[in-house]
């Protein structure tokens, strides 16, 4: 229809057209949603809530805020106050708490959260807890010389920033920082373990998509050109891994890369290396990154195959017929193609990376951890909120290549199959 | 049937054969040759052989035996980029992540052609094919007529000696598919090159072609221009697959020179041309073009011998009018007449008598 209509369309028995349609359309779009319903709550309560009460742990924790009440409450009457020699009445609150915190079993609790950012408090609080109720005044004297430590102006500086529920220490922490006499400052060269890991972390992470799509793109072209029944044939020697026990596809990397090992076996029978000469290919480095690409390389090849498996070959051959050389028209027509299966698979691959755990904790050794052990470390040893720092910050260096890959490439020419 | 290569052939086929699978032959013994300027068509059902052919001489396969020749050297051996050969395929092939400029300017581009050349070049093949406001676009915004015309620009920018087509108007709609023909024979004409078409639409064939190559089971069965493959096939095969065929079986009873005198299965005689069949006594399938069909004594030749038909329907066609008949026993006999203002109606039931020119009854293999 040419002419275009300004009133207000109404069907046959005058409501009005866009009411109809929403009416007739409610009910289906009702029934849709409850169908994903389950779903959503599944992922709301499974995913969104845990990760949501991860977060607020990194930056959360009333350990010392709720169990000494007194000093909290100088401190925020006194928040200017010098930490290099605080006054009686901050000594007096200390004593009145520390008895409070022996009465109430409270004192490893608050112990805790200050050795966080000033470590060796727990001991120093038990003791202090202990003699709370034989001091006298003037605290001050009598409390230093219970132990030298109360007079710490780095003590004074942790007990303040602990009087707060909310806190930044442990991003400062998981930044490499150390809570000083005079303040917050970069730790020492050889205490800075965390940014270096993260760096090691994606580094490594790279490295093994790299390897990965290497290794990945002939499969997958493989994959993709031959007849149907011998690539189905080939797809399930892709997938074997994937119903194979984590666990076990580790051993068996364990079995064959350790000095006794297979590889280190064949080597010598072949005399390529001698006896004492075995190479140490597991409990490193390497022995991380092998098992890893093994176990990650399904996750290149689905998207690539997928991707691979709708290109027609008539591209190539036209490319070819018009006069490119194989090396141009892969590099040229073919490569380009492939673009959004490299850039899904790579994508996927470097997140799972980044986060792996069990593989590096089982063949790493020393060497091979990566930054998901030290999160595992910190929760057995119960700094959950140190833990859920260094998580969150990995959450926001993944987050944030997201964004550049959706700026670069286009989260929209993403391909998963 | 094998035609002797010519020596003054741009592409010849000798002897060649292929196969796939080494227990059976897709190309059996291919003798062709084709002059400068030529338009040639492969035609033929699918599985015949056509398109492999099509595919050996654009380097994609490899001949299991025999020779190709291009302008008198052996290309057997000669890669697909090296044989300068422009090809457009059944799916157009554009390449979807470049600019319709940038699918033209890549066969410039692997040839090392300057940005200046370029630019002149690709802009004078889209012009050829009007097409000149499109060099921007995606070959996903375009349609698939204007598809296939960039795929057509691309296969000729680069100047090609030879181009092959590939059924490259197999995807669009009857209309389109008609302009397009007439289109890629006057670029044929008036830029002189030599073009191999494979298709297996007889009509698209008849339409372009300087000479028609039909394939089956792996044979060229007749190489001919348009006019005589329709008119005077050599085979069954050639007679059946190219337009519509009535077709008799019977035995020579007389033969003399070409004539010859069939005795229909059901008893009557007709008069027929003797071509592959050419044995008294021997059995014979004649073939005769509906529209070659006459029912007024005053249109066939003296002497003719008529025989007995009884109309099952008339078809309206608007053009034409295609009568149903009941001949020899067959009641799928087809007779065409052109529907003029004193066409003689013919009704359901009536009967009449069906005659026709002994050259237009071709009595062939059975």
């Amino acid at each position: 229809m040419a002419e275009a209509t300004t009133e207000l369309l109404t069907t046959a028995d005058g409501r009005p057209l866009k009411a109809a349609l929403a009416a007739a359309q409610s009910r289906a779009k009702r029934r849709a949603f409850f169908l994903v319903l389950p779903l959503l709550l599944f992922v709301l309560l499974t995913f969104l809530v845990p990760i949501g009460y991860m977060l607020k742990r990194s930056f959360e924790h009333d350990g010392f805020a709720s169990t000494a009440p007194a000093l909290v409450a100088w401190f925020e009457a006194n928040p200017d106050f010098d930490p290099a020699n605080p006054p009686e009445e901050a000594y007096a609150a200390l004593v009145q708490d520390l008895a409070r915190m022996q009465v109430e079993k409270t004192t490893g609790l608050s112990g805790t959260r200050i050795n966080y950012s000033v470590p060796g408090t727990i001991s120093l609080f038990k003791k202090g807890a202990r003699e709370a109720k034989d001091l006298t005044p003037p605290f001050k004297e009598s409390l230093v010389a219970l132990d030298a430590d109360w007079g710490r102006p780095a003590l004074w500086r942790g007990m303040q920033s602990a009087s707060h529920v909310y806190t930044a220490e442990f991003y400062r922490v998981a930044s490499d920082m150390k809570l000083n006499d005079d303040g917050w400052a970069r730790g020492e060269d050889n205490e800075r373990i965390y940014l270096y890991l993260f760096f090691k972390t994606f580094l490594i992470s790279g490295l093994i998509t790299v390897i990965c799509l290497l290794l990945a793109f002939p499969v997958s072209h493989l994959l993709a050109t031959l007849p149907m029944a011998k690539a189905s044939l080939l797809m399930i020697l892709v997938l074997l891994p994937f119903w194979t026990s984590l666990l076990v596809r580790t051993t068996a990397w364990i079995a064959l890369l350790q000095e006794q090992g297979i590889v280190n076996d064949i080597l010598v029978g072949m005399g390529l290396i001698d006896d004492e000469g075995r190479l140490t290919m597991m409990y490193n480095m390497t022995g991380t990154i092998v098992a890893m690409t093994h176990v990650l390389l399904p996750f290149m090849i689905l998207p690539l195959y997928s991707v691979m498996r709708v290109i027609p070959p008539s591209y190539a051959r036209a490319a070819r017929s018009l006069g490119a050389t194989s090396w141009t028209t892969f590099r040229r027509v073919y490569l380009p193609q492939t673009l959004p299966g490299i850039a899904a698979g790579s994508l996927l691959v470097f997140i799972l990376a980044v986060g792996y755990y069990i593989t590096p904790a089982l063949v790493g050794g020393a060497d091979g951890q990566l930054i998901s052990n030290l999160i595992s470390f910190h929760m057995t040893k119960s700094n959950w909120s140190l833990a859920a720092a260094i998580a969150a910050m990995l959450l926001a260096a993944i987050l944030v290549l997201y964004w550049l890959y959706d700026r670069l490439i286009g989260i929209d020419r993403l391909k998963l199959g | 049937m094998t035609v002797e290569p010519r020596n003054d052939a741009f592409v010849a086929f000798e002897h060649v054969q292929k196969s796939y699978d080494g227990v059976s032959l897709v190309v059996k013994d291919l003798n062709l040759s084709i002059a400068k300027g030529e338009f040639l068509t492969m035609l033929g059902p699918s599985g015949s052989g056509k398109t492999t052919c099509l595919m050996m001489l654009a380097g994609f396969e490899t001949a299991t035996h025999g020779e190709i020749k291009l302008d008198g050297v052996n290309i057997n051996q000669v890669p697909p980029h090296k044989r300068g050969i422009g090809m457009v395929f059944q799916n157009y092939a554009l390449f979807p992540h470049m600019t319709v400029g940038e699918n033209l300017a890549f066969p410039l581009e692997v040839r090392g052609m300057g940005k200046d050349e370029r630019e002149s070049k690709i802009k004078r093949a889209l012009d050829m094919v009007q097409m000149g406001a499109f060099a921007n676009r995606r070959p996903a915004q375009l349609s698939g007529g204007q598809q296939q015309r960039i795929a057509l620009a691309r296969a000729l920018v680069f100047d090609p000696k030879l181009v092959l087509m590939d059924e490259p108007l197999g995807a669009l709609d009857k209309q389109l598919r008609e302009h397009m023909q007439f289109e890629i024979k006057h670029l044929h004409e008036s830029l002189g090159i030599t073009v191999v078409y494979v298709t297996h639409d007889q009509g698209e064939a008849l339409t372009m072609s300087d000479r028609i190559a039909v394939f089956n089971d792996g044979r060229i069965q007749q190489l001919a221009p348009p006019s005589d493959l329709y008119e005077r096939p050599e085979n069954s095969f050639v007679a059946q697959f190219i337009g519509e065929n009535n077709k008799l079986p019977g035995v020579i009873e007389e033969l003399t020179g070409d004539k010859a005198l069939v005795r229909l299965t059901t008893g009557e005689l007709i008069d027929a041309t003797a071509v592959n069949a050419r044995e008294k006594g021997g059995k014979t399938l004649v073939s005769i073009r509906p529209e070659r069909v006459e029912f007024k004594p005053e249109m066939m030749p003296a002497g003719a011998h008529t025989i007995d038909a009884e109309v099952i329907e008339v078809i309206y066609m608007g053009d034409i009018l295609r009568a149903v008949l009941k001949v020899a026993g067959t009641d799928d006999f087809v007779m065409k007449m052109r529907n003029t203002l004193w066409q003689t109606k013919l009704a359901p039931g009536q009967k009449i008598k069906v005659g026709w020119h002994p050259q237009d009854a071709r009595a062939l293999d059975p």
